[in-house]
């Protein structure tokens, strides 16, 4: 059984994690986001969960990855200036290997910049934003009902790969309202658990190590220096930081095939549009507007890692285009991977592409 | 279960230089723990970064060494999530005082219910001595070569002007007073803050007149003043020497806390 509701992206985003299990939510308001605190302001002490207000961003990260060691299912939200503040954070979350969900409803940037606009312009911050190497898993949603489901989507990849997990939304996919079904109940897959005699950091075959909260009666020392197995730190062995990092990025990049997420339309098509989160809906009324096959779209729910076999689905293409809303961030890695032109068309300041600037685009390259 | 049951023995050799006053506040804040009887798996020891932060690394019980000056902030996470664990915060003067200042304000101003114990050397020790914000005016650091001219922050009386339910601010030379200081910030709901005043001869002693560690034990010890004794001179309009700082329980209060289980 399930509900039927007419919500905003936010809230559906709030009410994905709540089904998922989240318990603890730490944040700071910043706008477009900010209706995601407010809803687990409201909701969570109704279901023993805790909201916490905390002081700032770099507090907000922190108290969240606090309560996910004790095996809390935990998450903040927040925007760009925010989003700058958590990234010493989740590059310690990635170190530590602590499962946490950060939800970025994208705003104009450099900045302050527009508080009230859409924008893609974290898309590569959220994957290289926190200093030295390191892999994270990134979902884009194009609707209210995927604020829903990749959020509780976000929580069982962020357990299965102890990694810091992004909802990579937008204002406009944040803001709008939609029809949304809400299932009575959502099956969460929690973490493996340590086995009896692992080390903490010791990785099972897939990578990733099984997972003693706090409280399990294993001791864990976590720490953000590069460690052993044991979870000690050991900072001057180059073979030791090489095992560790290349197996924190090798967990994630290797999965790219296991956990892709995205949408093929007219797979025969010559010019395809790839697209992740709101412009895909322009390119859906375009290709609505245009029934007759030609338009081939890669829509991308889950952006990082990146799938790059999925551009191989288009097997006649000539050329792809790319609307973003920035001045091209996505576009690059697309690039790399293809020999066909890829073209980017970025759009910034705030408002989706129109259907006719994305014809028209069209028109100039097929 | 003794203090040194808690002890990480396959940590050694320890990072600390010797007559570091740190393992006193350690071997203080285990035998306050013994006393309290908690148990191991519900035990959390939390810090940021620096050589007071790698205490929690040496201990027998689930910890998070975490970023430099979020300490608080992870451990309110901790302690919001799981009220019945017993959540204790490692930090020292640059980690609690510089870049965690904001998240030390508003620990005390919520009232978690932990303790934090902090070890204040004066100095940034593990980068190898530069003025702190608790570095003393006109002393001699790797930042301050013509001696420190900023003022220097007194975190008791910031913790009580925030609002911590418990403060008392004591040295690595009063190791009875300090243990039973840390118990009863243990016993009191809500935010407990330990200030420790403590020697660190190689980076701060070194430049300043203090090499050895009996140097830096009776600097501390000299310059200590009971709180009762302080008030009195200055209740008498008596000088107060220069250098002093006062010791003993600056505040134990019953405001509202969080984080605290309900019985």
């Amino acid at each position: 059984m399930s509900r039927v509701e007419f919500m905003q992206g936010n809230a559906a985003c709030a009410e994905g994690a709540l089904a998922a299990g989240c318990r603890f939510f730490g944040g700071y308001p910043i706008t477009p986001s900010t209706e995601i605190a407010e809803t687990m302001a409201r909701r969570l002490p109704k279901v023993g969960g805790v909201f916490i207000s905390m002081e700032d961003e770099l507090a907000s990260i922190a108290s969240v990855i606090g309560a996910a060691w004790t095996g809390t299912r935990a998450m903040t939200a927040t925007s760009g200036p925010g989003f700058s503040l958590m990234m010493e954070n989740i590059g310690y979350a990635a170190m530590t290997e602590t499962p946490c969900v950060i939800a970025n409803v994208q705003r104009g940037g450099p900045s302050t910049g527009q508080p009230t606009r859409a924008a893609q312009g974290d898309m590569l911050q959220c994957r290289f934003g926190s200093h030295g190497d390191y892999s994270i898993i990134a979902l884009s949603p194009n609707s209210v009902q995927e604020m829903f489901d990749l959020t509780v989507k976000a929580f069982d990849l962020a357990d299965r790969f102890r990694v810091p997990t992004f909802l990579m939304a937008d204002e406009i996919i944040g803001h709008m309202r939609e029809r949304v079904t809400i299932p009575d109940s959502v099956e969460a897959t929690p973490p493996r658990p340590l086995a009896e005699g692992s080390l903490p950091f010791a990785a099972d075959d897939d990578g990733t190590p099984g997972f003693a909260p706090f409280g399990s009666g294993r001791a864990v020392h976590v720490t953000g220096l590069t460690h052993d197995e044991r979870g000690y730190p050991d900072t001057t062995d180059p073979e030791a930081h090489d095992r560790l990092v290349r197996r924190l990025v090798t967990k994630v990049e290797s999965a790219r095939r296991a956990i892709a997420d995205y949408e093929v339309v007219n797979p025969d098509a010559e010019t395809v549009f790839v697209t992740y989160g709101a412009p895909s809906r322009t390119v859906e009324q375009v290709i609505h507007d245009h029934p007759d096959g030609s338009i081939g779209h890669l829509r991308l729910r889950l952006v990082w890692p990146f799938p790059e076999f999925a551009l191989q689905e288009f097997k006649n293409a000539k050329v792809f285009l790319m609307p973003e809303l920035n001045l091209g961030q996505m576009v690059r890695e697309v690039q790399r991977h293809v020999d066909q032109p890829v073209i980017p068309i970025p759009k910034i300041g705030g408002e989706l592409h129109t259907p006719a600037e994305l014809v028209r685009a069209l028109e100039a390259h097929r | 279960m003794s203090a040194s049951e808690w002890f990480r023995e396959d940590r050694l050799p320890h990072i600390y230089c010797t007559g570091c006053g740190n393992g006193t506040v350690i071997n203080c804040t285990l035998a306050a723990v013994e006393e309290m009887g908690w148990n191991q798996n519900e035990t959390v020891f939390v810090s940021g970064i620096g050589c007071s932060s790698r205490a929690p690394g040496y201990i027998l019980t689930d910890s998070l060494h975490t970023t430099h000056g979020r300490a608080l902030a992870f451990a309110t996470g901790v302690k919001m999530a799981r009220p019945e664990f017993n959540v204790v915060v490692f930090t020292g003067d640059g980690d609690l005082a510089a870049i965690g200042g904001n998240h030390f304000i508003h620990a005390c101003r919520r009232n978690v219910n932990m303790t934090v114990v902090c070890m204040n050397n004066q100095i940034y020790g593990m980068t190898g001595g530069q003025g702190s914000p608790t570095t003393p005016p006109g002393a001699i650091s790797s930042t301050t070569p013509y001696g420190a001219t900023e003022p220097a922050f007194d975190l008791a009386e910031l913790a009580v002007a925030a609002g911590a339910n418990y403060v008392a601010r004591w040295t690595s030379y009063h190791v009875k007073e300090l243990t039973k200081a840390i118990v009863t910030g243990m016993q009191t709901p809500g935010l407990a803050f330990i200030e420790v005043r403590l020697q660190c001869p190689t980076n701060y002693g070194r430049h300043n007149k203090l090499r050895t560690v009996p140097a830096m034990i009776e600097y501390l010890r000299g310059n200590a003043m009971l709180l009762e004794k302080y008030n009195r001179l200055v209740a008498g309009g008596k000088p107060i020497p220069e250098g002093t700082f006062t010791v003993g329980e600056l505040v134990r209060r019953n405001r509202p806390a969080m984080g605290v289980v309900k019985r």
